[in-house]
């Protein structure tokens, strides 16, 4: 259990960031603001709470690693890295800009705290499984986190990496899976349903966690059970909603890659809070 | 001769030996590309993906990350063509330090036919930024060939084959050098320029036409990408004209290369052997040499008809 205090300041931490998201989105004039929106509760316990990393130290042998399966979420995680302080809160202005080292989506050569290249869908989880036996293989204690999307799950490869995932036992990788419920075209389950996740995910063996994905203390509790958990991978399916914390965006599926305008960047900020 | 899939395999399990970080994986078909020989002494550091490809080249760049140097396997069909997308962007994109195996690349696969016999692999590995691609030509240069793709930090292709090739480097290959083509053969009336098995059967076109008094050169290249840029523009300048040749399509695999380098460079006449834009089909391996045109006696007529046009 969180105390109210951590509780309160991982809340604070996340309303910030959603400020830093969508002032850079606003910047970058291009983007994806709905899916950093859902995400970014569950990355703020996982990078403020969660992991073990260092920011001073970007490839600290022992550190957790994550990977931002959903690349397109790539807003969130940079908010959060700049949070953490793997670079200046300055560089956020540059978002997608030629010569940032802030690409449209995660590259590990050009971002420090990057882990791996995403952007095209369904290849992270593949990517975490190897992290996952390569910490196995060392002997290290490090623990992958991956965050995929509902849409992403349509993509048959996750289905080949969760089958690896148990086949070997990886009780080390942990999945969130960002249920927006929203894609591009429309919603998941008109689009391509992917319900019931849960079962489908407990058939291919693995632990199966539901939460609230906007209410960090449940986040907490879910990754504190996968710690706990042995000889399976665990995936926590996050029931979040696209474009949280700006009414306007919520629930949106055409805020999936449109940045905010000046007007709606105004409003959004007026309604979290700031100023 | 030995199949270059058989040298691997040996080179793949002395590496493991000597080389911890070293891991195999492959998409069950360990019996067929001898990855299963590293498995045998090494089960801990082998990774079967099932039939699952895109996450076997996803897993193995995840194990490159994690710091281990990952050799994945499969049919050079399945590798470039299935998985392409996932080396494109979890190994090429980053420049991942994964090794690509890609067995069975060619005809000579044989009696599986067309749905089974790569001959578009080159071209399609060969497009990619920060992908090294490398087509030995027999048993002793695959084994140098694997040996610096491990010492290499970055993506490497290989090219390997599913039949026995006879041995060109008698010598062992000890000077392999990745980006560096190797001269077979002095000549001065025209080059083939080959890659892979092609280059055993050049060396032996070489031969009849000496009885011609030709006097054709043989410059192999094992590694496709990047092209040994020096060694063709001196056998073009020298010789004036060029004869391609490899077990894959004339479109945008070595000849392709080749052709770009000498229209860039020194312009001369060039012939391309190799599948013209056509499938594979069922057969032996040696009678589908001769169907596709892919013999001593072919490149002999390729010859001919390039010095016609010098």
């Amino acid at each position: 259990m969180l105390a109210t205090e951590a509780v309160r300041e991982l809340e604070d931490t996340a309303r910030h960031l959603r400020v830093e998201i969508l002032k850079m989105l606003n910047t970058a004039k291009s983007g994806h603001t709905g899916g950093s929106l859902s995400a970014i509760d569950v990355l703020t316990v996982l990078f403020f709470h969660q992991m073990r990393h260092d920011p001073s130290n970007p490839r600290w042998e022992e550190r957790d690693r994550f990977v931002l399966s959903k690349g397109h979420a790539a807003p969130a995680l940079y908010a959060c890295l700049a949070q953490a302080g793997y670079f200046s809160r300055d560089d956020l202005k540059t978002l997608r800009r030629l010569g940032s080292h802030l690409q449209g989506h995660p590259d590990m050569n050009k971002t420090p705290g990057v882990e791996v290249c995403t952007g095209s869908l369904g290849q992270g989880l593949s990517q975490a499984v190897g992290l996952a036996l390569a910490a196995r293989l060392q002997g290290r204690s490090s623990r992958t986190y991956v965050l995929l999307g509902d849409g992403e799950v349509q993509e048959g490869q996750i289905w080949e990496a969760a089958m690896a995932a148990a086949h070997y036992g990886l009780d080390r990788l942990c999945v969130v899976l960002d249920a927006n419920a929203l894609q591009i075209d429309g919603e998941v389950a008109k689009v391509m349903n992917v319900a019931p996740l849960g079962p489908k995910f407990l058939a291919f063996n693995w632990q199966v966690l539901e939460v609230d994905g906007h209410d960090v203390q449940a986040i907490a509790r879910a990754f504190a059970e996968a710690e706990q958990t042995e000889g399976r991978p665990t995936m926590i399916i996050a029931r979040t909603v696209k474009g949280k914390g700006v009414p306007f965006f919520e629930h949106k599926a055409s805020y999936h890659g449109v940045p905010p305008s000046d007007d709606e960047l105004g409003r959004a900020l007026e309604h979290l809070g700031h100023s | 001769m030995i199949a270059t899939r058989d040298a691997y395999g040996q080179a793949l399990l002395e590496l493991g030996r000597e080389n911890e970080r070293i891991v195999a994986l492959d998409a069950d078909l360990s019996g067929s590309t001898k990855t299963g020989l590293f498995a045998r002494e090494f089960p801990g550091r082998f990774f079967n993906a099932g039939i699952a490809e895109a996450n076997m080249v996803g897993m193995a760049a995840g194990l490159a990350a994690g710091g281990m140097i990952p050799f994945a396997s499969t049919f050079a069909v399945f590798a470039a063509g299935r998985a392409f997308e996932q080396i494109r962007q979890s190994v090429a994109y980053p420049r991942m330090n994964v090794k690509i195996v890609a067995t069975h690349g060619g005809i000579t696969v044989g009696e599986d036919g067309g749905s089974h016999q790569s001959v578009e692999d080159l071209a399609i590995m060969r497009a990619l930024p920060n992908m090294t691609v490398l087509c030995p030509a027999d048993g002793p240069e695959t084994t140098a060939a694997i040996r610096a793709a491990a010492a290499f930090a970055g993506p490497v292709f290989i090219r390997l084959g599913r039949s026995k090739v006879p041995i060109v480097f008698t010598d062992g290959a000890a000077d392999f050098r990745i980006g560096r083509g190797s001269v077979l053969r002095p000549g001065t009336d025209l080059t083939f320029i080959t890659t892979g098995m092609m280059s055993a059967q050049a060396l032996a076109a070489a031969a009849i036409l000496q009885e011609e008094n030709i006097s054709a050169r043989v410059l192999h290249l094992g590694t496709v990408k990047p092209l040994d840029v020096d060694l063709v523009l001196q056998a073009a300048r020298e010789t004036g004209a060029v004869v391609t040749a490899e077990e894959h399509s004339v479109i945008g695999g070595l000849g392709g290369a080749v052709c770009e380098t000498l229209a860039e460079g020194f312009p001369v006449p060039v012939e391309r052997v190799g599948l013209r834009d056509v499938f594979g089909v069922s057969g032996l391996a040696e009678e589908l040499l001769i169907h596709f045109g892919l013999t001593p006696s072919h490149l002999v007529e390729a010859a001919e008809r390039v010095l016609l046009r010098k």
